[in-house]
């Protein structure tokens, strides 16, 4: 019987339900404190593994008010006493340090946080789950789950210059709808493959789920195996596809260089157009960052076109690297300088001002182009904002003309 | 038998809709949390809703964020159930964990006010209102038990560990 990469790594048929080990389990500051309290409620006091049990302060981080370092205190507590890992204020955001540091091809990963689904372009099962679920997971070290059909995304061709993988998912989104993946795995394929990086590869994963898909996986192919080499990982990688002849609920075909720079309008992420149709838009704050695209590739991206320009009096421009050694790499490669130069602030590494917190809150009426991956309506702060997904591409290029500009126009 | 009234909420209902981020500092202090649910939605909703009514939304209900939050304040309203034309999948397996059923159906016959009776046993929704009779897609038996239990944990709390 031939096999998906979901069936694979779940190792039953699709429809089954399966209780799978896990191998990694997850929480952030803000659905961490509920997680413990759940933890506490069933009466556990023990974790199955603190040593895969990780939590991360980074969505409000540091602390903007008293009530959010009250939830702090509680987890660093929580961590001190169960013995599991903790990423204090300023490591970064979870879904880069996991990509970085803990996932591997194979894993089973299950995050208080509906990104954990970035994992999945190591090859791992990684999707997310609320507080009760995850508590659970954090005392048996396993879940249960049903093994998801799959939808095959086959992907030929390379990427114009300009373009890149948040526009592809963005595209691949607009296509199928906000609910085009509900409980499906998302699963890349296609020779095509071998043209997107690790980097791409993550910000297209991350997104999966905002077409409801439980996971979005990539094959661990070359590029995987050289990643996690530059990561000191490389006894973590082993090869993993799907069989050749597996059977998908539908195949969607793409190719790359039919691609171009792509914008998701307020307030849904399926609501997609051509950056070159939204010339004009008026935009006054461009935040680069985030799980999504807070990586060095993207930062390189924005500081190659800001290079010696500035952003326009009208617009503010923040970026947050995703995490210390994306900081550390950008500075020696003179990129934070670039934006510094170009008048950026530059936030810790950590969520910034994605899910409107802290470090960019909109005011009403104002208007952000965003690298993040929701623009609900109330996302980043007043219900009476707009915010619209692109590029770190799409954003350099916007902060220098103060409207949502096509950045193959700045090239 | 559930009986109550219904609520009637549009598409694409999202978390962000029934708590916006900005009140992330209150999310240890529900009973505050609680008086935000919904209110980027239908800013009279906390006005509107009383204990034992049902949500009725469209499609794609309770997508974004995992944040539990959401379902639960949901529930500490008053809302008995949540009737959907499509849920999110964090969203569904998040209200099943604190005992809130979702129920997938076509909603679209049922108006805002209309009197439900509810049967979770036999897979019907009676709108006494209209006289139509609905049935719901089927729950996988796992979360069927986890519901019966009033919720994940208490379901933890009996079986100490998942029974398929």
């Amino acid at each position: 019987m031939s096999k998906t990469l979901a069936e694979k790594l779940l190792n039953q048929e699709s429809g089954n339900i399966v209780i799978a080990r896990v191998d990694l389990v997850f929480a952030q500051d803000t659905t961490g404190p509920l997680t413990v309290r759940q933890f506490q409620a069933c009466g556990f006091k023990r974790l199955a593994n603190p040593k895969k049990t990780a939590l991360f302060l980074d969505h409000a981080a540091p602390s903007p008010n008293q009530e959010i370092s009250n939830d702090h205190r509680l987890l660093r507590q929580f961590a001190q006493e169960s013995g599991c890992l903790i990423y204090d204020v300023g490591s970064g955001v979870c879904h880069q340090v996991v990509a970085e540091s803990l996932a591997k091809p194979g894993d089973v990963i299950v995050g208080a946080d509906s990104h954990t689904v970035t994992a999945g372009a190591l090859g791992a099962f990684a999707t997310g789950m609320g507080s009760s679920d995850v508590a659970v997971a954090l005392a048996l070290g396993k879940t249960w789950l049903r093994v998801p059909e799959s939808i095959r995304v086959a992907v030929e061709g390379e990427f114009p210059a300009g373009v890149m993988g948040k526009d592809l998912i963005l595209h691949l989104i607009g296509k199928i709808g906000a609910d085009g993946a509900t409980y499906k795995a998302l699963e890349f394929g296609g020779d095509g493959l071998e043209n997107i990086t690790m980097s791409q590869r993550l910000t297209i994963a991350n997104m999966s789920v905002e077409s409801g898909a439980k996971v979005g996986l990539f094959p661990a192919d070359k590029i995987t195996r050289d990643y996690l080499s530059a990561q000191g990982r490389a006894k973590d990688y082993k090869p993993l596809s799907a069989d050749e002849d597996a059977s998908y609920e539908k195949t969607i075909n793409i190719d790359l260089a039919s691609l171009e720079p792509t914008v998701a309008k307020p307030h849904s992420v399926d609501n997609v157009a051509p950056a070159r149709e939204l010339k004009g838009t008026k935009i006054q704050q461009v935040f680069i960052g985030t799980c999504t695209n807070g990586r060095l590739e993207d930062i390189a991206i924005a500081a190659n076109i800001l290079k010696g320009k500035k952003h326009h009096p009208q617009t503010r421009l923040i970026v947050a690297p995703a995490s210390p050694s994306v900081l550390l790499e950008a500075m020696r490669e003179g990129y934070i300088q670039t934006l510094i130069t170009a008048g950026a602030s530059i936030l810790p590494p950590g969520c910034g001002a994605c899910l409107g917190l802290h470090q960019g809150v909109l005011a009403s009426g104002e208007a952000c182009l965003s690298t993040a991956n929701r623009n609900f309506r109330g996302r980043m702060g007043s219900p009476e904002a707009f915010v619209y997904l692109g590029s770190p591409a799409t954003a350099a290029a916007t902060a220098i003309t103060g409207e949502i500009t096509d950045p193959r126009e700045m090239m | 038998m559930l009986k109550g009234k219904a609520l009637k909420l549009g598409d694409s209902i999202t978390t962000d809709h029934i708590i916006p981020g900005r009140y992330a500092h209150l999310r240890s202090n529900l009973p505050e949390l609680a008086k935000h649910v919904l209110e980027d939605a239908d800013p009279k909703f906390t006005s509107r809703v009383k204990k034992g009514d049902f949500i009725v939304a469209g499609s794609n209900f309770g997508l974004g964020s995992s944040r539990e939050h959401a379902p639960l304040v949901i529930k500490m309203a008053g809302v008995r159930a949540i009737l959907a034309k499509s849920v999110a999948r964090i969203f569904f397996r998040n209200a099943i964990n604190l005992g809130l059923p979702v129920l997938i159906c076509n909603t679209d016959n049922i108006d805002d006010g209309d009197k439900l009776e509810i049967d979770l046993k036999a897979g019907t929704i009676k709108d006494t209102t209209n006289g139509n009779q609905l049935n719901f897609s089927q729950i996988p038996d796992i979360m069927l038990a986890i519901l019966d239990k009033g919720g994940l944990i208490p379901y933890i709390q009996k079986y100490g560990d998942f029974r398929l």
